[in-house]
């Protein structure tokens, strides 16, 4: 079938320094992918086009880019699969939120300096045993589904919290302290625990499921995410914005059926954070315009008593 | 110039693993790898690595045996009972560095079946066990702080008198080159799949540092020795582990027939590789094939445990050829997957030029001999990868540098502007698809004396047209164009030694088949074939004879 790539390009040291698409049109078999596809623009058309690709088979995590705008391999996106609606075409540009080298290659470099700073490493304590540690193998089942992690990047590219603050950890570089977190012969949760409770950690993720839903290898970095909230929340690191917006959440909802959203914001922020509470003035302001200033009085909505059975049942099972 | 102890090229599990057994012993110690190391080909490993662990009543001298046996008895057994003595340990290691494995009802190592073997001895992460392992040794690296040259390409080593003192590389994301001075350097850049097509190889796999060996006047040895997996994907040949046969798969052909039975009647699916691929490719010959495939059923296993120990396996089965291997059997032809022969060198990874290091898939310790059984590759990354470090952490202590100057780059400069000033119209792609097509002609499964002469002569006019290939990217930021061209020359140089080693071996031994010489000939050819370049810039074969310990050759059954 004839297919039409539409490839960003961008070569710093040409004198057009700014990015544009440029076309590819080829006859390509439906199956093949959009790895196949690049590789022929490059060997048959256009040997100035760079990519980074490897192994072919979705496990080095090289390939990397934005097909049609969402971030995956590709080497394992199919070409059926990625035709637009009204023709064939097929938007290939390199993966978000890291700076662009070369057309499809993007800079790597805050992508591992994120990765490193959840120190990456299992850290036991005591003496090593002669032989193996032992472990459950349900508990390292768990963890391959986390192991399984290529670095390819494609969370990072998506994440919509990456976009709009360049501190935050990121879905991979969390993903990956869940790891050891999760991890029975590692003896370094506390430790690891603070630097996740700090800005740019666990509670700057705004679950948009982005990242789960690019993943390539179905690692799931946002439920890890949400899994560490637990577990730092549990070791008792409660004091912060995040925290207390959990728990205002959940109690407010017990309480009375319903969010209210005032108490919420004054909970997670601090009646005393005077900076935060002048801050919110103007999304105050904006609100009342809306009309969406919530009412001044919160109240319960009917039959909030089966909410409350809700949380027992799900307390106790707990 | 850059200066360095020790110098390791590539940081796949023999580069990263003697990075940190050199540092550990405070060698000052850089890695350069033309990619990130968690994209190194060691990811690519699926089902396991081999160690026979004593507490659980297995014995080394038998891995060692089924060692030998797999490699038809070519591998030198002194350094095939080094390897499998030191196996759990080194298994071990892994596991304290945070190698996760799949375990047992008690929470030790668990283990599964591999093909070549009397015990099931190989260990695992599901079926992602070389990408677990890479990615701890990589966490290892950032912990010891080790200092990696990122997307540095190199060009080639330094000799003075015949010793190696460093190696000239250029940063692919700015094009600039650098001069580095090393008292040794560790080649350590895995194989050479690229040269064949298809493989099961990465896009990296282009055989650099086997000819930045030979180049510098280092030997290859068994060179003729490339391993068919007899399990990849029809059309796409991407590899299907052979832990699926471990877990108990059947090999299946046109009539429904189980044909390893009448095979291999003891090991059926299960005996070694170069076996069962020559198995597959005759039922296909012989028209009881499907499609030039025959078929991998595991419909038995069942759902459950098909995605807990072949999860990885399943997906690439339904994402390169859409089938579900829960409910349909996978098609599947023997493919090119490992090169057994390398960069000759010793078990503490020294080659014939002092300075010079090599361990891992670029290395021929001969470990493998005429077949690699499966799960012995990473084991091999990581024994030899670990006693290279720690021997060239030794030497340098007591060497100097060798008398190094930024001129050292001077030849490779003008190579590249050469290159890129080129008018030529030969296309690099096109030149890579006829050289592989040619080595899996002639120097696949099967091979003859006539077919494999006609393989030469085509090998010797596709490396002149090399000569012609045109750069299109003249640019100096990420252009890729240039380093396969450059990878162009390693691959035929590659490429050339296999073929002449080939057609010097007149008998058939592991997976050097010969249809023409059906036999294997103990008594002329219980010995290795070398290859090493001439003062001409031709080459001279050499022979080296078998190191025969305790196991005499016996008739290969299985």
């Amino acid at each position: 079938m004839e297919v039409k790539f539409n490839v960003r390009r961008y070569d710093p040291e040409s004198t057009d320094t700014v990015a544009h698409f440029q076309e590819y049109q080829m006859d390509m078999d439906a199956s093949s992918t959009v790895l196949d596809g690049l590789i022929r623009i490059r060997e048959e058309i256009d040997g100035t086009l760079s990519l980074r690709c490897s192994c072919r088979s979705a496990i080095c995590g090289s390939c990397a880019v934005k097909v049609n705008g969402e971030a995956g391999l590709a080497c394992n996106t199919k070409i059926v699969d990625s035709l637009s609606e009204n023709g064939n075409t097929i938007t290939v540009e390199p993966a978000g939120n890291l700076p662009v080298i070369k057309d499809l290659v993007v800079d790597f470099q805050p992508f591992w300096e994120k990765i490193r700073a959840v120190e990456p490493w299992l850290q036991p304590e005591g003496e090593e045993p002669e032989t193996e540690y032992l472990a459950p193998d349900e508990d390292m089942l768990h963890l391959a589904g986390v192991v399984s992690c290529i670095l390819c990047g494609a969370c990072v590219s998506d994440c919509t919290v990456m976009e709009v603050d360049s501190n935050f950890l990121g879905p991979a570089a969390l993903a990956k302290s869940y790891r050891f977190v999760g991890d029975p012969r590692d003896d370094s949760a506390q430790q690891r625990f603070k630097t996740l409770n700090e800005s740019g950690g666990v509670w700057d993720c705004t679950r948009c499921m982005k990242c789960v839903e690019v993943c390539p290898k179905g690692v799931a970095p946002m439920d890890r995410i949400m899994a560490l909230r637990e577990q730092v929340m549990e070791s008792g690191y409660t004091n912060t914005n995040g925290a207390r917006h959990a728990n205002e959440f959940t109690n407010s909802v017990k309480h009375s059926g319903w969010l209210d959203e005032k108490k919420l914001v004054i909970k997670s922020f601090g009646i005393f954070n005077i900076k935060a509470m002048i801050g919110l003035i103007p999304l105050v302001i904006r609100s009342q315009r809306a009309g969406k200033v919530p009412p001044i009085f919160h109240k319960s909505i009917p039959g909030v008593e089966n909410v409350r059975r809700i949380f027992e049942k799900v307390e106790t099972k707990k | 110039m850059l200066d360095h102890d020790i110098l390791i090229i590539g940081a796949g599990l023999a580069g990263m693993r003697a990075a940190l057994s050199a540092k550990e012993l405070g060698a000052d110690v850089a890695v350069v790898s033309k990619v990130h190391p968690v994209r190194s080909h060691s990811s690519a490993a699926q089902g396991g690595i081999n160690a026979a662990l004593t507490d659980r009543g297995d014995d080394w001298r038998d891995h060692a045996y089924d060692t030998i046996k797999g490699s038809d008895f070519l591998g030198d057994q002194d350094a095939i009972a080094l390897m499998c003595e030191e196996a759990g340990s080194e298994v071990i290691a892994m596991e304290h560095m945070g190698a996760i494995f799949n375990r047992d009802e008690e929470g030790r190592l668990g283990t599964r079946a591999f093909g070549g073997q009397r015990e099931a001895r190989t260990f695992f992460v599901a079926d992602f066990t070389g990408q677990a392992l890479l990615h701890v040794l990589y966490e290892q690296i950032l912990k010891a702080g080790a200092l990696v040259y990122e997307e540095w390409f190199v060009l080639s080593l330094i000799v003075r008198d015949g010793k190696c003192g460093g190696a000239v590389m250029m940063d692919i994301r700015s094009g600039k080159i650098e001069v580095v001075r090393a008292k040794a350097v560790i080649l350590a850049t895995g194989g050479l799949g690229r040269v064949f097509e298809p493989s099961t190889n990465a896009m990296i796999c282009t055989g650099d540092g086997m000819s930045l060996g030979y180049r510098a006047g280092a030997s290859l040895m068994d060179m003729e020795m490339v391993q068919y997996h007899p399990t990849t994907l029809k059309g796409s040949g991407v590899l299907i582990s052979e832990a699926a046969r471990g877990e108990g798969a059947y090999l299946l052909n046109s009539e429904n027939d189980r044909f390893m039975l009448k095979y291999a009647p003891e090991f059926k699916e299960l005996a070694s590789r170069d076996v069962v691929s020559r198995c597959e490719q005759t039922e296909i010959n012989e028209g009881r094939g499907l499609d030039g495939c025959v078929l991998l059923d595991l419909r038995h296993l069942g759902e459950k445990y098909i995605s807990e120990r072949l999860s990885q396996i399943r997906e690439l089965a339904m994402d390169f050829a859409n089938v579900d291997m829960v409910k349909e059997p996978v098609p599947i032809m023997p493919g090119m997957h490992y090169q057994m022969g390398g960069v000759k060198a010793s078990v503490d990874g020294e080659t014939s030029v002092p300075g010079l290091y090599a361990a891992g898939e670029v290395a021929c310790v001969s470990v493998h001999g005429g077949n690699r059984l499966g799960a012995n590759s990473l084991l091999d990354t990581l024994v030899f990868g670990r006693r290279s470090g720690v021997h060239a952490a030794e030497m340098v202590k007591s060497t100097q540098h060798l008398n190094v100057d930024e001129s050292a780059a001077d030849d490779d400069k003008n190579n590249i502007q050469k290159l890129l000033a080129n008018g030529k119209n030969e296309s690099f792609g096109q030149i890579r698809l006829d050289m592989g097509t040619a080595m899996k002609e002639h120097f696949g499964v099967f091979r003859d004396e006539n077919s494999m002469r006609e393989g030469i002569e085509k090998i010797e006019s596709v490396k002149k047209r090399a000569e012609d290939v045109y750069v299109t990217d003249k640019g100096s930021t990420f252009n890729t164009n240039l380093l396969f061209t450059l990878e162009l020359g390693f691959m035929l140089e590659c490429a050339e030694s296999i073929a002449v080693s080939a057609a010097d071996r007149t008998e058939s031994r592991g997976a050097h088949t010969r249809t023409d010489l059906p036999d294997r000939d103990d008594e002329n050819w219980l010995k290795h074939i070398l290859v090493s370049q001439n003062k001409d810039g031709g080459h001279d074969l050499s022979y080296k004879d078998v190191v025969i310990t305790d196991w005499e050759p016996v008739v290969r059954q299985y």
